[in-house]
């Protein structure tokens, strides 16, 4: 079902121009003496897109991210700035002046977001499946039982995950397995903007791996882009489109992943991009080029 | 299921221990109950026989003819048998006849005002911790005097106030004693009536825990990622607040439920000393001061496993209430 | 968009701005590390140190002040008036002379008993929980025995088979105490796992430091406030025990506390009677004294769960933010 739909999607008109404009977005956590953990971020978002956001931590990736989406909680606070939404409908919503009920409906429909460390992220005492379906129950109210336990097991099929864990409960499922359903769960509603905040930083590499090519694979099929947030450098480089770097809450550098790697302008680009070592010595091939396709080749 | 077999030892040890105590306190204190016991017994026309000596000896202690070994086994053996002696102060009752009169009637008061003080408390606790800075903030302290009043004098001042000064609900008794105890109406309503006062005692005074509990649970709940991830999807805010936050902090609550029971049958039993009350609360407090030594011990079991059976219930219940204690085993 | 230039400090738009100099001109200075350890002064606390500091000086100095409590007069049951300002008992005894000696009795077997409960909590819990294994579990299940097992009933049973002439103010005080500590010994224990199995504990252990050293300078320092708060709750818990035995007749032989009071005055029939001047001021006493110690302990709260804290000072940050907001719209 859901695949008709993207298909549907790519065949209308796809609209031109970027997803999401942030401008000027500045945050500031009102402690004692106040911190400016986003200076001024400002940058576009294309359809379809890959944006990678790298930098270290505490350069306020995270917070732009739940800035964006106004999750920021006290003490921190939005001083300035503008996000809008360029809505595939035509519609252009501005995110930081929209109201309760209109951002509460906007979220996950348009724009969903993977945490960090699902470890925490699910409720522990209700099982995946009922999870999965009150995103489904709070947007779509068309939508009957029978149909909604479809689409929840449609998804995890998607992301690897027997549909028979929708009864399952967040502790029985590995570390792996939850952030796959932390996937699924972010795609129930086909989002144009999929932000994820450090998705696979918690999981062993080859989980990554894997979890990284579903990713990529699924965003090809529905056509959502991401803004991909890690302090992995090299892992952005092989999955983006385009990387922003941060410091220090200012975004210091924004380009093609392909000219970042090969002549970034900036001082500390470069030194992030050294400090990554390489296992044999020489630079890799990328995942998108396709010339390694499967683990046991890499030289 | 691993978890259904350890509380059930767990309960299994702490009834024993109940046991026990009730067995060696008398043993260990000066004086010599049986005697007193015995005294009494006479004082009241009863039958003293060297069996009797026997039977009280073993209950209470001071039979010195036996190793203290057998003492405890035959102890033990009576218990199961259900024979916890005569009592002197309800003379001739037996004391489990006098226990199984009055045990309904704590039962009822302190079940009904236990559930409504942790219903409401809960709630009100869910309310103050998800959205702090409204009026509801000024609960807290008021509920704080409220917990650090003692039952019994907040029991008088009801009395006081409700009682003799507007007349709204008698201060004294169970029930009218005009009436013929049974299943007929104008028993019941009156028994609620006279039930009224000493349930708001409980609930008044034991509110203010449960509130407290939850109020700050609700915030270290709030601020855990599957919160921010319920608000990232755009769930209700509703929603979030039952199924999400109130529903993981409401676990510990219900764990900590042991603590807050003692507590309220504790000041239940002063509770009914001030209303009357025909509960087992006042068969104790009776029984101390006629020196009943037979119905002292007797009340305290029966109170020590009604206790223990309500907590069990309660960590049964709590594997139902949080799946991961199923898993762990 | 980017800024290739190394970092460059933008002017932010007030009021964040006028929020920072506001700070700096009224002197806050970022708070000390070891300040952070202290409860801070909110009214709450102030408020909680005023009732307990003035009940206390009152139990103090007030036998001191006052007059005779046991002098009978002719006067009996009178209300409030300038000789007795809380009225007088059933026996014409001074209402307020009796509070004060009353007082000074509760929190003396109210510390007496806080103390010994608290010395009992302490062994079993953090004791057995930094021992470990066999021991642990043992200690572990004992309390949750204790725990479990009702506590007044309990009491009742063991005064009431100790003769009057042998109820002292000891035997009370390790009754109360022993029926008291189950409770705060679980949450002692948890804490201390807790603390036990932290990183910085085994990086301790590991550089080789002596165990009584470990336990010093690592693990009790952050026992201190959970310890400090079972503390206070030791104390309410313990006048309020003791009160209700005074009141059931089973406490002390001798002892003259805020229970006993309520003794005297539930069998002067001071309730039918209508006075009361004579049940009234005890039990707001101990009411007073109980929600002082507890408000302490929300401070306290706040530093064993710094979540509460920070929830506190949103809360006052957002009022002076909307202020602060307020003034510019105007302006």
């Amino acid at each position: 079902m859901s695949v008709e739909l993207a298909q549907g999607r790519e065949q209308a008109q796809v609209r031109p121009g970027p997803v999401l404009t942030v401008e000027n977005l500045s945050v500031v956590y009102e402690t004692d003496r106040p911190v400016h953990a986003v200076k001024n971020a400002s940058f576009q978002l294309g359809r379809g897109e890959i944006l990678g956001l790298a930098g270290e931590s505490g350069c306020g990736k995270t917070t732009l991210a739940y800035a964006i989406n106004r999750l920021h909680q006290a003490p921190a606070r939005i001083a300035s700035g503008q996000v809008t939404f360029h809505d595939q409908d035509g519609e252009d919503i501005e995110l930081l002046t929209l109201e309760d009920e209109k951002l509460r409906r906007f979220r996950w429909t348009k724009l969903s977001m993977v945490f960090q460390g699902a470890m925490n992220a699910l409720n522990p005492v209700r099982t995946i499946g009922s999870q999965l379906d009150d995103a489904l129950r709070a947007h779509d109210r068309s939508l009957g039982k029978q149909a909604r336990r479809t689409r929840c097991a449609g998804v995890l099929q998607r992301v690897g995950v027997d549909p028979e864990r929708l009864g399952s409960y967040p502790h029985e499922l590995s570390g792996g397995m939850r952030q796959r359903v932390m996937i699924a769960m972010a795609m129930l509603l086909e989002p144009q903007v999929m932000i994820m905040d450090e998705p696979t930083t918690a999981l062993d590499v080859v989980v990554q791996r894997d979890i990284l090519r579903e990713i990529v694979r699924l965003k090809e099929e529905l056509n959502f882009a991401v803004i991909f947030i890690t302090h992995d450098l090299p892992l952005l480089l092989e999955i983006s489109d385009r990387i922003a770097v941060m410091l220090r809450g200012e975004i210091i550098e924004l380009d093609k992943a392909e000219t970042l790697y090969r002549s970034a302008v900036h001082p500390y680009t470069r030194k992030l991009l050294a400090s990554f070592p390489s296992l044999s010595g020489d630079r890799g091939a990328f995942i998108r080029s396709g010339e390694y396709d499967s683990f046991e080749e890499q030289p | 299921m691993n978890y259904v077999i350890r509380k059930l030892g767990f309960y299994a040890a702490a009834l024993w221990a109940a046991l026990t105590l009730n067995f060696i306190i008398p043993r260990m204190l000066p004086g010599n109950p049986v005697d007193i016991l015995l005294a009494k017994l006479q004082q009241r026309g009863g039958n003293v026989t060297p069996e009797t000596r026997q039977a009280y000896a073993i209950l209470l202690g001071g039979d010195d003819t036996q190793p203290i070994l057998a003492q405890y086994w035959s102890y033990l053996a009576n218990i199961a048998r259900g024979d916890l002696g005569v009592s002197i102060s309800y003379f001739p009752a037996k004391v489990t006849d006098v226990i199984g009169a009055s045990m309904p009637w704590t039962v009822i008061l302190v079940g009904v005002s236990t559930v409504l003080a942790a219903a409401i408390g809960i709630i009100l606790g869910a309310l103050v911790g998800w959205r702090p800075g409204t009026w509801l903030d000024s609960l807290i302290p008021a509920t704080t005097l409220l917990a650090a009043v003692p039952y019994f004098w907040l029991a008088l001042v009801l009395v006081y106030i409700l009682s003799r000064g507007l007349g709204l609900f008698p201060g004294q008794g169970g029930y009218d004693v005009i009436l013929d105890p049974g299943w007929n109406l104008p028993f019941i309503l009156s028994a609620v009536e006279h039930a009224t006062l000493p349930a708001l005692t409980i609930v008044i005074a034991s509110l203010g825990g449960w509130l407290l509990g939850m109020r700050n649970m609700m915030v270290s709940t709030l601020s855990e990622d599957y919160v921010l991830t319920a608000r990232a999807k755009g769930l209700p805010a509703r929603w979030i607040l039952i199924n999400y936050a109130a529903r993981n902090a409401v676990l510990p609550s219900v764990a900590g439920f042991a603590i807050s029971l003692g507590f309220v049958v504790s000041g239940s039993v002063v509770t009914e000393q001030v209303f009357s009350y025909p509960g087992i609360g006042s068969r104790l407090l009776s029984a101390v001061t006629n020196n009943d030594y037979a119905l002292m011990q007797g009340v305290f079991l029966y109170i020590t496993i009604a206790v223990l059976a309500a907590n069990l219930l309660v960590d049964l219940l709590y594997s139902l209430v949080d799946p991961r204690t199923r898993a762990k085993g | 968009m980017t800024n290739i230039q190394p970092l460059s400090e933008t002017a932010p738009v007030s009021p964040t701005e006028e929020l920072a100099t506001l700070a700096k001109a009224s002197g806050h200075r970022p708070t000390a590390a070891w300040r952070l350890l202290l409860p801070t002064p909110t009214p709450w606390l102030i408020t909680g140190l005023v009732l307990i500091g003035g009940i206390a000086a009152f139990g103090i100095f007030g036998p001191f002040l006052v007059g005779n409590p046991d002098a009978i007069s002719n006067t009996g049951l009178s209300g409030p008036s300038p000789e007795h300002w809380l009225g007088t008992t059933q026996t014409g005894q001074d209402v307020l002379a009796q509070l004060a000696y009353a007082t000074r009795g509760s929190l003396q077997i109210g510390l007496l008993v806080g103390v010994l409960a608290t010395i009992l909590s302490a062994f079993f819990g953090i004791y057995g929980a930094y021992l470990g294994g066999f021991a642990d579990e043992v200690f572990s299940l004992l309390s949750n025995v204790f725990l479990v097992i009702p506590g007044l009933p309990l009491v009742i049973v063991i005064s009431g088979f100790v003769p009057r002439e042998s109820r002292g103010l000891w035997t009370i005080a390790l009754v109360l105490a022993l029926t008291s500590w189950a409770a705060s010994a679980r949450v002692l224990r948890a804490q201390t796992l807790s603390v036990r199995n932290r990183d910085y504990v085994a990086a301790s252990r590991v550089s080789g430091e002596r165990p009584w050293r470990v336990i010093a300078v690592e693990i009790l320092p952050n026992l201190l406030p959970v310890l400090a708060s079972q503390f206070v709750f030791a104390v309410i818990s313990a006048i309020l025990g003791e009160a209700g035995l005074s009141f059931l007749g089973l406490g002390a032989s001798g002892s003259s506390t805020l229970g006993t009071m309520l003794f005297y005055a539930q069998n002067g029939f001071a309730l039918p009677l209508g006075a009361w001047w004579w049940f009234l001021p005890p039990g707001l006493m101990i009411a007073l004294f109980g929600m002082g110690l507890s408000l302490i302990n929300f401070s306290i709260d706040e530093i064993i769960n710094p979540k509460l804290k920070n929830a506190r000072l949103v809360r006052r940050r957002a009022r002076r933010t909307a202020r602060t907001d307020k003034k510019a719209a105007v302006s």
